[in-house]
């Protein structure tokens, strides 16, 4: 058997088209809303309306009635059925945090929190009868401002005596990695102090959160469309005090997550232990206004900024006091989410001085947790924007200013005012190449025309050279910032009799082409067709270790787990070969899926190999009938992706309207496995990380309802919003890793938004406007036009008077 | 989301139809496409007891010409009319806001009626209609009776059409030759206006001879741009005409304040938007 | 109840439905075409797009019973004897999916667009594309997908 005819020479870094495909493009789906199961029964959630209330009565005898239903519970129905809903992030040993039930038990704490469930024998019934659940309900006092929470003018868990969840801080004096920087500031010849606000956000995955559960059987099985179904299985276990091994957690096609469905959810939790109440199947699947409301949320933080510098523009020292609103409750990661910036506001550059503390605040909305880049899109949006302060405060180009700042390529390895040590980078070389792409100068020269002619639609030009944390693994590193769990990431590989290949991987993917990729690993690795590769993955009966899919590391960790694994399958076929060919293992090479003896033109294919491994007849003594092998992979660092991305807007001063003219970046994410799926990851991140800049935003009206509550008001850009963006790399290899890689799922996220922010500033500058809150929306920035001449018309008729 | 439960009847013509409204079910809604209607199901905003689908009166579709007028059925699709050469020739105002509704898929769908009985503020043919000075032809049991546009559009989503009454056919004057624009100002491409404009000059050589421009979402109603059209009637075409004219946009408006902007920002935009409106029509 | 007949991807189905039952919850749950789906309840996403009678719908703003009578197509029907669509190939070689929910409404949506304009420039395939969200790919691949499907040249896929 030969199994090296039809691949390339090399899978690695070729465009193979996605596996994924075939199923999605024909629509023979598997979304977990998809599972029907005989007898199944429907639940549907009675939400509250309300932000902050006590709960007086929930009265469930009518919903009871209705047709087809089968069973109500309100909170203190399930109340003993399970602990509080989990945080893995205890961010200080200090850190306040609430119970969370799943469904609320005496008090609301946001709009959209369940107070009741109804089940029924149809979707239609249970929500017929959920319309007849009586809630009454006592007002109290809704937090919603984020500075007046952080300051206890009205306090959400009076039993906590104050809004404060947790207070966070590095200080590069005292850990030794920098100087002080109030000395920093004091002796500075320049200070820059801004205060930016990085709005709520929701993650807006398309396919609505779904759980469906069969308590039928030894072990309970629960599908959902989650992004970690090891951590849920783990998490249900102990919240619902089940045993570990009889949960068995399956999560199917998975339509998007970005953060958004990295969460032991309500929804999930309530599924659970109403389909163990009553012994049936039982399915819950949110509507999209559920899902605005209730899934979690993200960002939404106060960033007070003190940048100082010398005049030469070197950077001396930068201070950060974040105020980041944690929501009603602690989620998975909630807490931990604005602590993963503090290692990224010194980003690409040499700060001598660092100090940052954040104050993690409850209120009466909806929880924020992880969403895509958590944490690190707004350290990038604050330093990004304030560069670009700084090179206008000193006019200098923005580029410039960066250039004075930033690590050299030569510097590398580099140990930051932050305490990570960046392995590679070249911020030259993406620079230039961004610069060359975009036509930076001749765009500059259009803008300086523009303005001159004064223009009433001006040109604005953005920088964002960014770097991130990810692959967020090390485990010890992740112990020592009182993370719950680690970050190692386990896979497979099981070589089947006829010589194809199993590959079974911890990650968990919702898009992001994991099968495809993986396959191409293993096909260089083992030498084996594409083809004949099959990724497992999103099962823990089948996949039974893992840590899942979030932060940019599936390659970086469970890509090399993928390897580790296929590197023990060669070393126990190596055995085998040597075996087979009469020779001593020491002599036996593996090249292109065969086994050679060293210098003869004996050789055996693996797939041969694996049929005698099957067949057993002749395998050394002592040596198992298996070839299979696991491996778990834990990196000793992060991965550093980098780039720089360049964005131009024209403004329409009249109506305040931004267009996105021309967008370029540049990518080092390390070594690329197959640069048609990175480059999509990079188009949708810069999407989302555009709708940040212009279009998104969560909106509370002053009682606590959501105001942008479904897809009406939430403006997620379609196609018609977004123009066709340039993307190109560089490639800088990650040392840290056998395969370079670095990741990409969260780069474009985190460069986009203060690019685009700081061309719409770019564009206004001239009218004396240095910020403007994000989104830009037309009325915001009309806005902010029109106080800015109005302030200048004063100042010029205070001058002529 | 599922809607609540409802009869459902489909009736051939209109007076069977007119005759399920005045049947004694507690709650009807009539069914005009749906796209505005079948989403506020859905979220149970509302819950008829009986909905009347008009999707089977056959008479009720397409445009006619009608002598110094067109008409056009109440349940032609925004698609239809889009694409229609009578309304192309005489009411390309009409057709210009019909295919800004919405996406293609709801305008496959959504009717001219169901969308001007549904008569939200930030929807985009009431203003047209009322620029075209439209009639609006309502049956009742007492026979059919015709409503001008001016009465037609009474409050927030509320219209001259009766409970108990069907909206057949609208009546657009001719309006051969006009140069007409439809501004729709909204953030994302698919969204409600936030502000429209809905502007048909006649040019009679350089200078302005008629002019009708009416705007969407400035009000609980459409409204007629009555001191713009004042201004430019009678002079010759210019920037600076139409700039002065368009200034007085928002004058007598009652505009809303929302997450998309306040009434300020949208009586700015008014005027900016009539500017450019009217630019654009007569340079088109 | 009422007694409806629909024709969905090439076969007839007679079946009895409450009145207020979604086309889309009607394919979904008894017809069984689970490629359809639904990712909204205001008919902004596009998710549950399918073609009534030849042309684009959102099947969520549609009642099953107005479709009685109907000619439903879905993602389901559109390949023949296992060959894709030309769509899907374009979906596919453009790498114009992601996660792949927003996939059978996007696809459903841009055969529609071609078949009303077979030539579109990139800013009508944008625009035609209006009413469709997908928050994965930024939709650049989308656009070249429907770009290269209707014969595009490359540069102008790419532009």
């Amino acid at each position: 058997m030969t199994v090296t005819e039809d691949r390339p020479a090399t899978e690695f870094g070729s465009p193979r088209l996605r596996k994924e495909d075939a199923h999605l493009v024909t629509g023979r789906t598997r979304w977990t809303d998809n599972i029907s199961l005989p007898g199944m029964l429907h639940l549907a959630m009675v939400r509250s309306p309300m932000a902050h209330a006590k709960i007086r009565s929930v009265d469930t005898d009518a919903a009871k009635q209705g047709s087809g239903v089968i069973a109500a519970f309100t909170g203190a129905d399930l109340a003993d059925d399970h602990a509080g809903l989990p945080n893995a992030w205890p961010v200080t040993p200090e850190q306040k945090a609430p119970e969370h039930k799943a469904i609320a038990v005496d008090t609301v704490n946001f709009a959209g929190e369940i107070v009741a469930v109804v089940v029924a024998r149809s979707a239609a019934e249970a929500r017929d009868a959920a319309e007849l659940v009586d809630v009454e309900y006592d007002d109290l006092p809704v937090v919603l401002d984020l500075n007046d929470a952080a300051a206890d003018k009205e306090v959400v868990y009076p039993d906590l005596g104050t809004n404060v969840s947790a207070v966070w801080t590095f200080d590069s004096g005292e850990a030794g990695t920098g100087g002080d920087v109030e000395e920093a500031i004091s002796g500075a010849e320049l200070v820059i102090k801004r205060t930016y606000r990085q709005q709520r956000l929701i993650p807006a995955f398309i396919e609505p959160r779904s759980t469906v559960v069969d308590p039928t059987g030894e072990q309970t099985t629960v599908w959902s469309a989650t992004q970690i179904p090891h951590i849920l299985r783990l998490m249900l276990a102990l919240t619902c005090n089940i045993s570990e091994s009889k949960l068995r957690v399956v999560a199917p096609d998975v339509g998007g997550g970005f953060g958004g469905k990295l969460q032991v959810t309500p929804e999930e939790v309530t599924t659970l232990l109403v389909a163990r109440r009553l012994g049936k199947p039982c399915k819950y699947t949110e509507t999209r206004s559920e899902s605005l409301m209730a899934a979690h949320h993200g960002r939404d933080q106060i960033q007070k900024l003190t940048l100082a510098a010398n005049r030469d523009g070197t950077v001396t020292g930068l201070k950060v006091e974040l105020l980041a609103d944690m929501g009603a409750y602690l989620g998975l990661v909630t807490s931990g989410v604005p602590i993963l910036g503090a290692f990224m506001y010194n980003a690409i550059y040499k700060f001598p001085a660092y100090h940052f503390t954040c104050t993690n605040v409850f209120t009466n909305k909806a929880w924020t947790d992880a969403y895509r880049g958590a944490g690190r899109p707004e350290a990038t949006y604050a330093i990004e924007r304030l560069m670009d302060e700084l090179a206008a405060e000193l006019d200098v180009d923005p580029i410039e200013i960066r250039e004075r700042n930033w690590i050299k390529h030569e510097e590398f390895p580099f140990t930051t005012v932050a305490g990570l040590e960046y392995d590679s980078g070249n911020y030259e070389a993406a620079t230039e190449k961004a610069k060359q792409l975009f036509g930076y100068d001749d765009l500059r020269a259009e803008q300086q025309r523009r303005r001159d002619g004064n223009d009433p639609v001006q040109l604005g030009i953005g920088t964002s050279t960014f770097t991130e944390m990810c692959g967020l693994a090390p485990s010890r590193v992740l112990g020592s910032l009182s993370y719950g769990a680690g970050g190692w990431e386990h896979a497979s590989v099981r070589m089947l009799a006829s010589g194809k290949v199993e590959v079974v991987t911890g990650s968990s993917a919702h898009g992001q082409g994991h099968e495809t990729a993986w396959s191409q690993i293993v096909a260089d690795r083992l030498g084996v067709p594409f083809d004949d590769i099959e990724i497992l993955h999103g099962d823990t009966q089948v996949s039974a270790r893992g840590l899942d899919t979030y932060g940019s590391r599936s390659l970086t960790v469970g890509g090399m787990a993928v390897l580790a694994a296929a590197d023990k399958v060669i070393d126990k076929a190596k055995v085998i070969a040597a075996h087979l060919l009469e020779a001593s293992a020491d002599d036996i090479e593996f090249a292109s899926g065969r086994f050679t003896v060293r210098g003869t033109d004996s050789s055996i294919g693996l797939g041969d190999i694996s049929l005698a491994t099957f067949a057993a007849h002749n395998l050394p003594d002592g040596v198992e009938a298996s070839l299979d092998a696991d491996a778990t992979f834990d990196p000793v660092n992060f991965s550093f992706p980098h780039g720089t991305h360049l964005c131009a807007v024209e403004v329409d001063t009249e109506t305040g309207v931004v267009e996105l003219r021309k967008y370029v970046c540049v990518d080092d994410v390390g070594t690329v496995v197959n640069p048609l799926i990175v480059e999509g990851q990079v188009h949708g991140g810069v999407a989302q990380g555009i709708a940040q800049a212009l279009f998104e935003e969560a909106v509370y009206d002053e009682s606590g309802t959501l105001v942008t509550g479904s897809f009406v008001d939430y403006l997620v850009p379609s196609a018609a919003d977004l123009i066709s963006i340039t993307t190109d790399r560089t490639e800088s290899q990650s040392t840290t890793n056998e395969l370079g890689v670095k990741g990409v799922g969260e780069a474009g996220t985190i460069a986009s938004t203060p690019a685009v922010v700081n061309a719409v500033v770019d564009a206004l500058r001239p009218l004396g406007i240095n910020d403007i809150q994000m989104p830009c929306s037309p009325s915001r920035v009309w806005k902010t036009i029109r106080a800015a001449t109005s302030s200048a018309s004063a100042r010029t008729d205070g001058g002529a008077a | 989301m599922i809607p609540a439960a409802f009869d459902y009847r489909a009736p051939s013509s209109v007076a069977e139809a007119l005759e399920l409204l005045n049947s004694d079910a507690e709650e009807v809604k009539v069914l005009a496409g749906g796209q505005s209607l079948i989403p506020v199901l859905r979220l149970r905003l509302a819950a008829p007891t009986l909905v009347v689908d008009l999707g089977h009166v056959s008479d009720l579709v397409g445009v006619a010409d009608d002598g110094d007028a067109i008409t056009i059925g109440a349940m032609t699709t925004h698609a239809d009319i889009t694409d229609d050469p009578l309304v192309r020739e005489h009411a390309e105002l009409l057709a210009l806001a019909t295919e800004t509704v919405a996406d293609p898929q709801v305008r496959h769908r959504g009717t001219i009626g169901g969308a001007l009985v549904h008569a939200d503020p930030a929807g985009d043919l009431p203003a047209p209609a009322l620029a075209l000075e439209a009639e609006f032809l309502i049956a009742g049991a007492d026979g059919e009776r015709s409503v001008g546009a001016a009465d037609f559009f009474q409050d927030y989503f509320t219209t001259a059409v009766g409970e108990d009454e069907i909206l057949t056919r609208i009546r657009v004057p001719k309006h051969t030759g006009w140069r007409s624009q439809y501004q729709k100002f909204t953030r994302v491409k698919q969204q409600w206006s936030i502000v429209g404009v809905a502007a048909c000059v006649r040019l009679d050589g350089e200078t302005f001879a008629d002019a009708r421009i009416a705007l969407t979402n400035m009000g609980p109603t459409p409204c007629r741009a009555s001191a713009v059209e004042q201004a430019l009637v009678g002079k010759e075409r210019s920037d600076e005409t139409i700039a002065e004219a368009a200034a007085h946009a928002a004058d007598g408006t009652n505009p809303p304040s929302d997450v998309n902007g306040d009434a300020d920002y949208r009586r700015h935009l008014a005027t900016v938007l009539t500017r450019r409106a009217v630019q654009a029509a007569i340079s088109g | 109840m009422t007694h409806i007949t629909v024709t969905v991807d090439g076969t007839k189905y007679s079946d009895e439905v409450e009145p207020r039952t979604l086309l889309v919850h009607y394919l979904r749950e008894q017809v069984g075409k689970t490629g359809t789906v639904v990712g909204c309840d205001t008919s902004n996403c596009g998710a549950c797009t399918v073609h009534l009678n030849g042309r684009s719908v959102k099947s969520c703003s549609v009642l099953a019973v107005q479709a009685d009578g109907a000619d439903v197509s879905t993602i389901e029907g559109l390949s023949t004897n296992g060959e894709l669509h030309p769509m899907q190939l374009a979906f596919h070689e453009n790498h114009a999916l992601q996660c792949g929910f927003c996939t059978p409404g996007m696809i459903m949506q841009s055969i529609d667009l071609l078949n009303e304009n077979p030539h579109p420039t990139e800013h009508e395939v944008r625009d035609g594309l209006e009413g469709n969200l997908c928050r994965c790919t930024g939709y650049q691949n989308i656009v070249k997908a429907v770009l290269a499907a209707a014969g595009a040249t490359d540069s102008e896929a790419t532009r």
